[in-house]
This record gives C-alpha cells, structure tokens and sequence, in this order.
C-alpha cells in the first residue's frame, strides 16, 4: 500500500513556522515571519501533492476500492478499556483532496499576504496565526475519528476567531470576532452533545468503524427514541447542527458576512475555501452513517438546509453594497448548494453521484471563491473601499485582476469551460434525480448567483467612471501572481480532472458525463442572470432603481438580511439576558457574594472583639502567660487526680 | 550535707524563689526589676535541676553541667535585656514597662 509516514511533515512544518513566528515574530524583521510562513506551507503542498499523487496514481485501487490507509494512529487518550481517543493521520480520497486544496489555498493566500498585509504592524502576528490556522485545518481534515475532528474543529474556530479580530483595535472587528466565536460554539455545544450520544451508543469514536456496513450503526436498527429518530438518528442530527454552524447554514449563517471584518486574505482562505467547507467535509466523512442511519431521514433534512440557505443568501446578496458581504453571502450559497448535493446522494454508482459533484464543487468553489476574495482585496487594496459605490470603471486600472475576477464570475456563474459549470452541473442532475423541488430551487438560485456576481463584476469594473483621490493602480506582482494562477487552474480543473475517478462514496471509479439536457437550461440561465447584469450595471442607468422600488417593502427585508440579526439579538438580550442571565446573575451578587461578605464580616468582627488583648503591654502579657500556666497546671494536677477539691 | 534538710524542703525554698519571680514580673513596671524577677525564676530553675540530681541520682552530674549551663545562658539573655533596655531608654526616656507599647499589633 505504500508508505505514508512523510504525511506527518505536513503538520510539524506548519507547527514549527506558528511557534517561530508567534514566540520570535517581534524580534525579527518583520519579511522574516512571512518568509518562514509561505516556506513551511510551501513544503507542505508539496508534501500535499505527492501525497495525492501516490494514493491516487499509484496506489490506485486495491480490489476495486480506493483503500484507507492509517499513516498514523497513537492513542492520545484513554476513557474505558474500549473507548479511546486516538490521533492520527487518516489517508482516503476526501482527506487526500481535501490536503490538496488546503495547502493550496493557504499557499496561495501566504503569497498574496506578502504583498497586501505589507507594512502592517501587526505582520508576523497574521503569518502567526495562518500557520496556526492552516495545521488545525489540515489536522481537522485527516481526523481518524470523531473527537480528533472535534479538537482541531475547536482550533480551526479559535484561529478564526484571531484572524477576523486581527485589527483589534476596530470595534466592529472585536465584535464580529466575538459573534462568530460564539455562535459556532453554540451550534459546535450540538455537535459535541451528539459525539457524546453517539460514542456512548456505538462504544467507538473510530470513523472507519462508524461507518462500516458492520459496524454498530449500520448494522442493526434501533428503536425510535424522538420523533421517529433512533438514537443514532438523533446523535447524527446533532452532529450535524455543528456542521452548519461552522458551515453558516440557515438559520446560524449570521456571522460569516460579519466575518468580513478580517482582513482580505482570511476571508479568502478561511471564510471562503476551507474552514466554512468543514460541515459539509464532516457530514462526507460520515456519509455512509447519514445515508443508512433511519433510512436517510437525516439527510433530507441536510438537503432542506442546504437548499434553503443556498436560496435565502443568494436572495439577501442581491442587494448588499459592501463587496466582500455579497462574496460572503455567495459562499454561503455555494456551501448550500454542496450540503443540498450529499443530501440528495445514494451510495452505490451513479446514486453516488450526489456525493461526488459535493466534493467535486468544494474542490472547484475553494479555488475560483478565494480567486473572487484575493480580487475583491486587490481592489480594496487600490480604493481603500469596500462599498461598491465607492468603486467604478477600474478596469482600465487594474487589468489583471479584472481578468482574473471575470474568469471567476464566470465559473461561479456555470458558464462552460470554467470549473463551476462542471461541479454545479452535476450537482443539478443529482438534485433532478432525487427530487424536483429542490432541483427547482437551485436552478433559480443558479440564474440569481450569475446575477449578483455580474452585478459587482460590471459595478466595480465598469460602469460609472469615478473620481479617485490618486489614481488606482495594479497590485504589486506577489498579489497579481496568486490571481493569475488560480484563474489559470479555474478555467483548467473543470474538465482536466475526472473527479468521479477519485472521489465516490462507494470508492470504486465512476465515469460521469455531462447531462446535456439539463446542463443547456442552467447555463441559460446564467447567461440570463449576466445579461440581466449587463443591462442593470454596465452603465450607469436608474434601472436598478427602478426595479428595486418596484419591489417595495421586501427589497428593504432582503437588504437588511431578513432581520436575523435582530431576531437573534431580541432572543439573546430580551429573552436570554433579561429572562435567564439577569436573575442568576442578581442571585449571585446577593445571595452567593452575600454569604461570602457575610463570613468575612463575621470574622472581622470577631477579630476587633479580640484586639485589645494585643496592647504591647508586656507585663499584661506576663500575667496572661502566668495565669494560663496556672490554670493549665491545676487542670492538668485535677484531672490525672492529684488533687481533689471535695476533701 | 547538712542532716535532717530533706528534698521537700530545698523544693520548697525553689518553689518560693520562683513565685517571688512571678510576682515580681507581674507587679512591678521597673524594665529592670522586671529583668531581675525573669533572673530569679531561671535561678529557682537551676536550683531545681542540682537538688534532684543530688537526690535522685547522686551518682551522676547531668543536672550540674545543666546548671552550668543555664547560668551561661542567663549571662547572655541578661546582657541582650540590657541591651535593649538601654536603647528603649535612649527611645522613649523611661524605663517604665507601662510606657512601651510598641508591640501593640
């Protein structure tokens, strides 16, 4: 099977570079941290890469499967005699893939922070934290069971949550931190109650075991528990709510345009291409238990959220002004889109197809999504701006990187050739197959996705030509280079990989083919949904005006994003901090601190009672000392009998 | 040895040295007098220590040695007492017990 062990450098190297640069960062030149950053990543896409290579070239298929292969296993913890908590290093196709993208991406994002975060004080700190943020990702994606997933899953959340409150002396930075802190970790409290529930019932965190056929969720059936849910049903759902936490999925989606906050590459890596993916990554590593578990109950609801937010976002996108909030809205479509996909999957063949385009999307998305991000902070970088009617007619300007964001719109969009068009596609004729309604859906949404994306396409780059303070120029070449090659891989992976060959939930190779018939509708429909965009934007029309009254009230509802901010801010303050977090805490400052003030008065009190015996008189003294030594002297004589007071 | 003194009565006369001590410590205020009765208490000490190894072990001479000892002891403490009563002195003017109440916490 071939040896795996060099796997473990992927790790150590980041690792090495987080603890050099974080604990020396302050005592070396600044360039130093980034160059010992972008070196230990770039290691590990090499590493990556030829991981990727042997697993899937020349390891290939043993009996007609893609084999899982242990490059590592230490027990890190022991519970009982037959529960423990293992580290590992779990090599199968998704974590191969998924090794890939993330050292990638994170490569390709180290490059470009070279040039963009150039003289910002807080420079070996940011490659602190990427380093630190791509090992948890990478250690997320190779977990060889559950609770591994869980520790790197936290650890991928506390390095978002640095890196989105990077500027932290930006108020609204500090906050949007905090939010999207907490809110994971209120939806991660699920997906740690369901490992609880599932470890307890199934007696193993080990995901091979989880999910084999044999195994003690798939083999036998348990008896409904909660509306018609088995045990593991109900575990699995958990589990899941943690998924879409991290992934914003509807209704826990409201942190990531907050998100935004961070600086432009972290968004890129972190809040666009690998760690808002690692729901639908957790519910692939588990999808053979989701597929079996209760006859698949749970994936449907999967599906329903994927399905909801992918519409929801895209809708709320349409109208948002700040650019990196319209990309972060299109992200959390895409995942929709993704989740929809394994919802929608079966296990064997072509039924497997769903799982596939899932995968396949998230390979594709993560690469033309951070190309949109590393655009939108080039620009950014040239107009000091996110608003998009701060910018207008930049194309003259910056003729890379409006090259390169076209190429991304129209892979975003499903146009053919670029990558989107082949993963969204497939995506469409899983949806077809399982279930119209919710083909529907993502038909529309694909036709609102190509709009919005041409909408800032044409609004920053053409339309209204705009006054500048100085004129905007083109990023230096370490930010137009990642630009360039990620549009180069864009407009390649498409059609040059056969993902089928590689990624299926049964392992085994599957040679899919581009289902024309449904495949000419969705690329109609973007081409409408540009065309629409050209119409509303390349010039500067009252149009869009027009049309926005036209829908009155709800364009509003959609601009302020359904008011699910204030609806979970009503939640939180009138009902939680008024209803709970008031009352404990008035308990705790009167009747807990109470008793607690309540001894220390009594002893001080006590104490003062006592303090004119200290009075530094020494012959008072003496005559205590004396009289105790009497007293104690007769006692001791009574008592052992040596005198006798009756006679 | 004088005939017919028998350990009570030499006890007795050590048991008398010592609560002269006492009362001495307790009533008066003079640093100095209270210096002499802590001398006479360790004294009917000493004297306790010779009059049962002279007793009680008569062929032994711990409790002498111990004695010796005591006596050195005394030396030392009384010269530190002195010490210290002078600089109070030097401090305050007054060697009246009643006056010093620095150790008051």
């Amino acid at each position: 099977m071939g040896d795996f062990t060099y796997t473990i450098w992927i790790f150590i190297l980041p690792i090495a570079a987080f603890l050099i640069t974080g604990l020396f960062g302050s005592k070396m030149p600044a360039k130093v941290s980034g160059w010992i950053g972008t070196a230990s990543i770039t290691v590990a896409l090499m590493l990556a890469l030829r991981t990727a290579y042997q697993y899937f070239i020349q390891v290939g298929f043993v009996e007609g499967h893609r084999p899982t292969v242990f490059a590592y296993k230490e027990v890190w913890m022991n519970f009982t005699e037959t529960l423990t908590f293992d580290m590992g290093i779990l090599i199968d196709p998704i974590s191969v893939m998924m090794l890939v993208v993330v050292t990638f991406i994170s490569f390709m994002v180290h490059v470009y922070s070279i040039g963009y975060m150039k003289g910002d004080k807080g420079y070996y700190r940011f490659f602190a934290f990427l380093s630190l943020f791509s090992v948890s990702m990478l250690g997320l994606v190779v977990a060889t069971n559950i609770f591994q997933m869980y520790f790197f899953w936290e650890l991928v959340g506390v390095s978002s949550y640095l890196l989105i409150g990077f500027y932290y002396d930006k108020p609204s930075a500090v906050a949007a931190a905090k939010k999207a802190f907490i809110v994971t970790r209120f939806a991660d409290l699920g997906f740690l109650i369901g490992i609880l529930l599932l470890s307890y019932h199934a007696g193993t965190f080990d995901f091979m075991t989880l999910v084999s056929e044999d195994g003690p969720l798939l083999a036998q059936s348990a008896p409904p528990v909660f509306m018609g849910l088995s045990i593991f049903g109900v575990a699995l759902s958990l589990i899941f709510i943690g998924g879409a936490g991290k992934s914003a999925m509807f209704p826990l989606h409201i942190w990531l345009p907050d998100a935004m906050e961070g600086p432009t590459p972290v968004s890129a890596l972190i809040h666009a291409a690998t760690m808002v993916v690692a729901g639908v990554y957790l519910v692939a590593r588990l999808f053979p238990a989701y597929h079996g578990v209760d006859g698949g109950v749970v994936l449907n609801l999967v599906a329903w959220t994927g399905a909801i937010s992918s519409l929801f976002a895209a809708i709320i996108a349409m109208t948002q002004d700040d650019i990196k909030r319209v990309l972060a809205f299109s992200t959390m479509s895409q995942i929709g889109y993704m989740m929809l996909s394994l919802g929608v999957s079966g296990m064997e063949g072509h039924h497997g197809l769903g799982y596939m385009a899932s995968m396949f999307h998230l390979f594709t998305h993560a690469m033309f999504k951070a190309l949109l991000f590393l655009g939108a902070g080039s620009v950014i970088h040239a107009v000091h701006s996110n608003l998009m009617s701060d910018m207008g007619g930049l194309h003259k300007h910056m003729k890379i990187t409006s090259w390169t964001f076209l190429i991304a719109c129209l892979a975003i969009s499903g146009i053919p050739i670029f990558s989107g068009f082949f993963s969204k596609d497939e995506i469409l004729v899983a949806a077809f197959e399982h279930n119209k309604v919710l083909w529907a859906i993502e038909y529309i949404v694909a036709g609102i996705t190509a709009f919005y994306m041409f909408r800032i396409y044409f609004g920053i780059f053409w339309g209204k030509r705009r006054e500048y303070h100085h004129t905007p120029h083109e990023s230096p070449m370490v930010m137009a280079i990642p630009l360039m090659i990620l549009a180069a891989l864009t407009m390649v992976v498409g059609w040059a990989i056969p993902f089928g060959n590689y990624v299926m939930p049964d392992r085994m190779a599957y040679h899919g083919h581009i289902e024309w018939s449904l495949a000419i509708p969705s690329v109609a429909i973007g081409a409408l949904g540009i065309f629409v965009a050209y119409i509303f934007y390349f010039k500067e029309t009252s149009l869009p005006e027009k049309v926005s009254s036209a829908f009155g009230q709800s364009y509003g509802w959609a601009k302020d994003k359904f008011y699910f901010d204030e609806i979970y801010q009503f939640f939180a303050h009138k009902m939680m901090f008024a209803g709970v977090a008031a009352p404990i805490a008035w308990f705790d400052r009167h009747v807990v601190d109470g008793f607690m003030n309540g001894v220390g008065w009594m002893t001080e009190t006590f104490s003062y009672l006592l303090e004119g015996w200290q009075s530094g008189k020494v012959r008072q003294y003496g005559f205590s000392f004396v009289a105790g030594l009497l007293v104690i002297l007769f006692a001791v004589l009574y008592l052992n009998g040596f005198i006798d007071f009756k006679g | 040895m004088i005939e017919g003194i028998t350990v009570y009565d030499v006890l007795a006369v050590s048991t008398i040295i010592f609560f002269i001590g006492i009362f001495g410590f307790v009533t008066r205020k003079n640093l100095i007098s209270l210096l002499i009765s802590t001398e006479l208490m360790l004294n009917a000490v000493a004297l306790n220590f010779v009059i049962f190894n002279k007793f009680l072990y008569p062929g032994q001479i711990q409790g002498y040695v111990f004695s010796l000892f005591l006596i050195a002891v005394a030396a030392a403490e009384v010269a530190l007492a002195i010490a210290i009563i002078i600089s109070l002195y030097r401090m305050d003017n007054s060697v009246d017990a009643d006056d010093m109440d620095t150790l008051k916490g």
